[in-house]
């Protein structure tokens, strides 16, 4: 049955252009970009963050998180400077919250006062050029198993583990 | 050639005799930048050609390659099973095979990718030196041997046996085995001397040379190598394993060649390279066009606290990759943690070839898709004079570079892109987190060495699951742990503890990172034993996490000092009492009179007296996602296997169950989660308004901090009055104070102040 899914995706008709739909490019699990309004999203609630061209961060809410609060000590304070803890003065951990449904889009660990990075820039004329000639994806299906050994490859189904967290 | 002052001036023929003098009277044979600094394949040579002309059958060619993969599988294990250092034991090593020219074909499949990639430095050097020199010469039966790593290498531990295969008189390809020997007789014991502050305190220097002729052991050539390090059996022991798996390997590559013909060995190591990379360039046609970003920084220079940035930007242009790491920290001359560009390139590879595409032959032919751009001086370009030692921590940061770009690039592909080869996943925990040791054994015989601790790193989370627990070290997936009472046969270490998950120590996400495991050893029945270790990440976090997920934690090192654990177990109940756990023992301190230190993971070699504790611990792999999405059943789950603490599963999950049963109230659960996300957006403050108060034009001024800032161009270095500032194309080496003279001078600071 994976193994029919597998052929049908890879030798389906692809279109010879952009449909009229909308094609939106789900580029991590918590953002897609809409290429037509050229908008980031979120993904999980639908958010209009920003504008494609620009950093998605710009859209977000950042905060200034307290590495203690996350990786918390695990030695006596009282006791010892090294706790597993990150040093507060080296290490801050900014997080970025979708403004509408305060999901954790992205972490950033850096330096106290370090410009907080632009980390995905893509050229969205080549990203609409790349996906006129693709099927739209809506959801990102679970990811391909790892490689498996020789004579083996057919007989895995393609996305299910039949893991419990899967 | 050097530029000459009036060269100009010279008629042409003068030019010719000038240059015919100085290439025949070179004063040195250096590592050669023409070699070093390229990654790319060698041009095709007409054998090649011709063997491709002829042997166009693919299915002939898929005939020949299995029986090299087979070969090279048979000769790993030949090494693992034989060889002497604790890496052999455990896989630190790898055969290969190389086209005539040298590139890296073919590596055995459990094999180590890195010690193949750079050996193909050191081939290279060799055909184009000692091929023609008439004192040395390239023969059937030769064996070269090699381990700097400014020829080629990752770090000067690593020792690697390559022979030439001839047929007809006619140079066919080369073979080699490689193994992570451990003492080379540096500064330090082990290897690895976090100590060295020159190269000449890194222990033996082998440019490539001849130890092998007519297949036998030069033994003039050996007794100058045993007498240069503290373990003359383990050196004699491990070149004679080196050379017969080579030896073997070539025995079954001659077999080939009889077979099937020498044409086809030669179109199959060719067409293997051309066509991966062309694999690999069609998969980066795949991927978005554009750039992807990401910081990290080394806390350490494994002397001293230390901010060293490793910046990367991967950019994306149709068919082409280029991995810019410009902005990166400079090289600092008289510390160990340092890399020549060779080695950062063959890291990279690693990482994409463990974590991105682990279905590509493993050979240079990956490598050579893509492109570099580096600042010369900096730390992973670093030039001939820096020891490089530990040059794993910068170069294990180009690992993580690939864990976290790739991914953004690629999780927008359909399912029937090529470049989805497998799951997206956070970056693996990328710290040598091991105990080094030297001293004399209980038989007493001089070693040292390393442990294989290091390859208990936890892997990074994956998209739909978590990461495995302490599954490899992030070089090697397919290292084991080696056993350990093999090592305690012989070494007079005792572990307290081993390969004890490390409680709440978690890279948190929607699926958490696997965990690394807790060691506690001491020394026991020897007169001299010392330890180092050479791990950074104990004040800003080594791992990251990925789209949302939080990196691992911060890791110290632990020592229980000035006591002897074995008389206090002696003591009635003792040992009952005694927890075998680091954060219990170091909290309740239940050995009285003993000296309980936590310090920076970072540790030169230091004596331990018989009964000392020294703790570390192998980190956790980064978390994917958003915490608040992780499954509560899967915190349940988690405190059941004792990985986190009730806190934990409630203060960083969200999760309200009842603690005596772990029965998950959702309806409470989902209400605490929600109130948390209404917590972020009433925390949260827009980008533009956060930027504005986050910004600063640089680093705080105590901060000793080494990289660029905001602009990659500009790179600053040092702290308060030290601090320069460079142009990153114009990077002048950093030499770094003496810690002790520091420290001298705060304390004469202090005294004068004082009165």
């Amino acid at each position: 049955m994976a193994v029919q899914r597998q052929c049908q995706s890879r030798h389906a008709a692809r279109p010879r252009q952009l449909r009229r739909q909308t094609v939106k490019v789900l580029v991590t699990e918590y953002l897609r970009i809409d290429l037509a309004g050229e908008r980031w999203e979120c993904r999980r609630c639908d958010h209009d963050i920003g504008d494609a061209r620009r950093s998605y961060k710009e859209g977000l809410l950042v905060y200034d998180r307290e590495p203690a609060d996350i990786h918390k000590p695990l030695l006596d304070t009282g006791k010892y400077a090294f706790t597993f803890t990150p040093d507060p003065r080296w290490c801050r951990i900014l997080e970025y919250y979708c403004p509408s449904c305060g999901t954790m889009v992205e972490t950033e660990y850096t330096v106290p006062g370090h410009p907080p990075v632009h980390d995905i820039e893509f050229d969205l004329d080549a990203l609409k050029a790349q996906w006129a000639q693709r099927r739209p994806v809506t959801e990102r299906t679970p990811a391909k198993d790892l490689p498996r050994p020789e004579g083996h490859h057919h007989h895995h189904h393609h996305h299910r583990h039949g893991h419990p967290e899967d | 050639m050097n530029v000459m002052p009036g060269l100009a001036t010279l008629s042409v023929g003068e030019r010719k005799l000038l240059q015919d003098f100085v290439d025949e009277h070179q004063l040195f044979y250096g590592p050669d930048p023409a070699i070093m600094r390229n990654h790319k394949l060698e041009p095709r040579t007409a054998a090649e050609d011709r063997a491709l002309d002829t042997q166009g059958d693919p299915h002939l060619l898929n005939q020949v390659r299995g029986r090299v993969v087979s070969a090279l599988a048979e000769s790993f294990r030949m090494v693992e099973q034989m060889g002497a250092a604790p890496g052999a034991k455990w896989g630190d090593l790898v055969t290969a095979i190389f086209t005539a020219s040298g590139d890296l074909s073919e590596i055995s499949p459990a094999g180590i990718v890195t010690f193949a990639g750079v050996c193909q430095y050191p081939i290279k050097f060799v055909n184009k030196y000692w091929t023609h020199d008439p004192s040395v010469g390239v023969r059937h039966g030769d064996g070269f041997i090699h381990n700097d790593s400014r020829y080629g290498g990752i770090h000067n531990t690593d020792q690697s046996m390559m022979m030439p295969v001839f047929h007809d008189g006619e140079l066919v390809c080369w073979v080699s085995s490689t193994i992570h020997e451990g003492e080379n007789g540096a500064i330090e014991p082990g290897g690895m001397p976090a100590k060295a502050e020159s190269r000449f305190d890194e222990g033996l220097k082998m440019s490539p040379f001849r130890i092998v002729e007519d297949f036998q052991v030069k033994r003039d050539i050996l007794t100058f190598l045993q007498n240069s390090v503290r373990d003359p059996k383990l050196q004699y022991e491990d070149l004679k394993v080196k050379l017969h798996a080579c030896m073997r390997l070539m025995d079954r590559v001659r077999a080939v060649i009889a077979e099937f013909g020498k044409d086809a060995l030669i179109a199959y190591l060719r067409r293997n390279l051309e066509d991966t990379e062309a694999e690999v360039h069609r998969r980066i046609a795949e991927l978005p066009d554009g750039v992807v970003r990401f910081n990290t920084w080394i806390d350490s220079t494994l002397r001293e606290p230390a901010l060293l940035k490793v910046a990367c930007a991967a950019r994306v242009k149709g068919d082409r990759m280029t991995i810019d790491l410009r902005g990166s920290s400079p090289q600092l001359s008289n510390r160990s943690v340092n890399a020549v560009l060779g080695s950062t390139k063959v890291c990279f590879l690693t990482g994409v070839l463990q974590n991105i595409w682990p279905d590509l032959p493993h050979n240079l032919g990956v490598l050579a898709a893509f492109d570099f751009e580096t600042d010369r001086n900096s730390l992973i370009d670093a030039n001939n004079d820096a020891p490089c030692a530990m040059s794993l921590l910068p170069m294990f940061r180009t690992i993580t570079v690939a864990t976290v770009a790739f991914p953004k690039f690629i999780y927008s592909l359909p399912d029937d892109a090529k470049a989805r080869a497998t799951v997206v996943l956070a970056g693996q925990y990328n710290q040598p987190a091991t105990f080094v040791y030297g001293g004399l054994t209980q038989h007493m015989e001089v070693t040292g060495n390393f442990c294989a601790d290091i390859n208990g790193n936890g892997q990074g989370a994956r998209e739909n699951r978590d990461g495995e627990h302490s599954v490899s070290p992030l070089f090697g997936f397919m290292c084991d742990t080696g056993e350990y009472e093999l090592a305690e046969e012989e070494l007079p270490m005792v572990r307290l503890i081993a390969q004890h998950l490390a409680r709440d120590r978690v890279g948190w996400g929607k699926y958490r990172g696997g965990l690394g495991y807790e060691q506690m050893v001491t020394a026991r029945g020897t007169s001299m034993w010392g330890f180092m270790t050479g791990q950074s990440g104990s004040r800003f976090c080594s791992a990251p996490g990925l789209f949302g997920g939080y990196s691992c934690p911060a890791y110290p090192i632990a020592k229980v000092k000035d006591v002897n654990v074995f008389d206090w177990f002696n003591e009635h109940g003792n040992a009952a009492l005694f927890p075998y756990d680091i954060v219990q023992l170091m909290n309740e301190r239940p050995i009285g009179q003993a000296r309980y230190v936590t310090a920076d993971a970072g540790m030169t070699f230091e004596m331990v007296e018989e009964g000392e504790i020294y703790m570390i611990c192998q980190g956790a792999g980064g978390g994917y996602g958003d915490i608040l999405e992780r499954d509560p059943e899967a915190v349940m789950q988690d405190l059941r296997e004792d990985l986190i603490s009730h806190d934990s599963a409630r203060e960083i999950y969200r999760v309200v169950y009842d603690p005596r049963t772990l029965i998950v109230d959702a309806t409470a659960t989902a209400a605490a989660r929600d109130e948390e996300r209404a917590a972020r957006k009433r925390r949260g403050k827009p980008f533009a308004e956060f930027t504005a108060g986050w910004v600063t034009d640089g680093p705080a001024p105590d901060l000793p901090y080494y990289g660029s800032w905001g602009d990659p161009g500009t790179i600053v270095a040092g702290w308060d009055k030290s601090r320069r500032t460079m142009e990153a194309g114009a990077i002048e080496p950093i030499f770094m104070p003496d810690p002790r003279e520091l420290r001298i001078a705060e304390l004469e600071a202090r005294l004068a102040a004082q009165g």
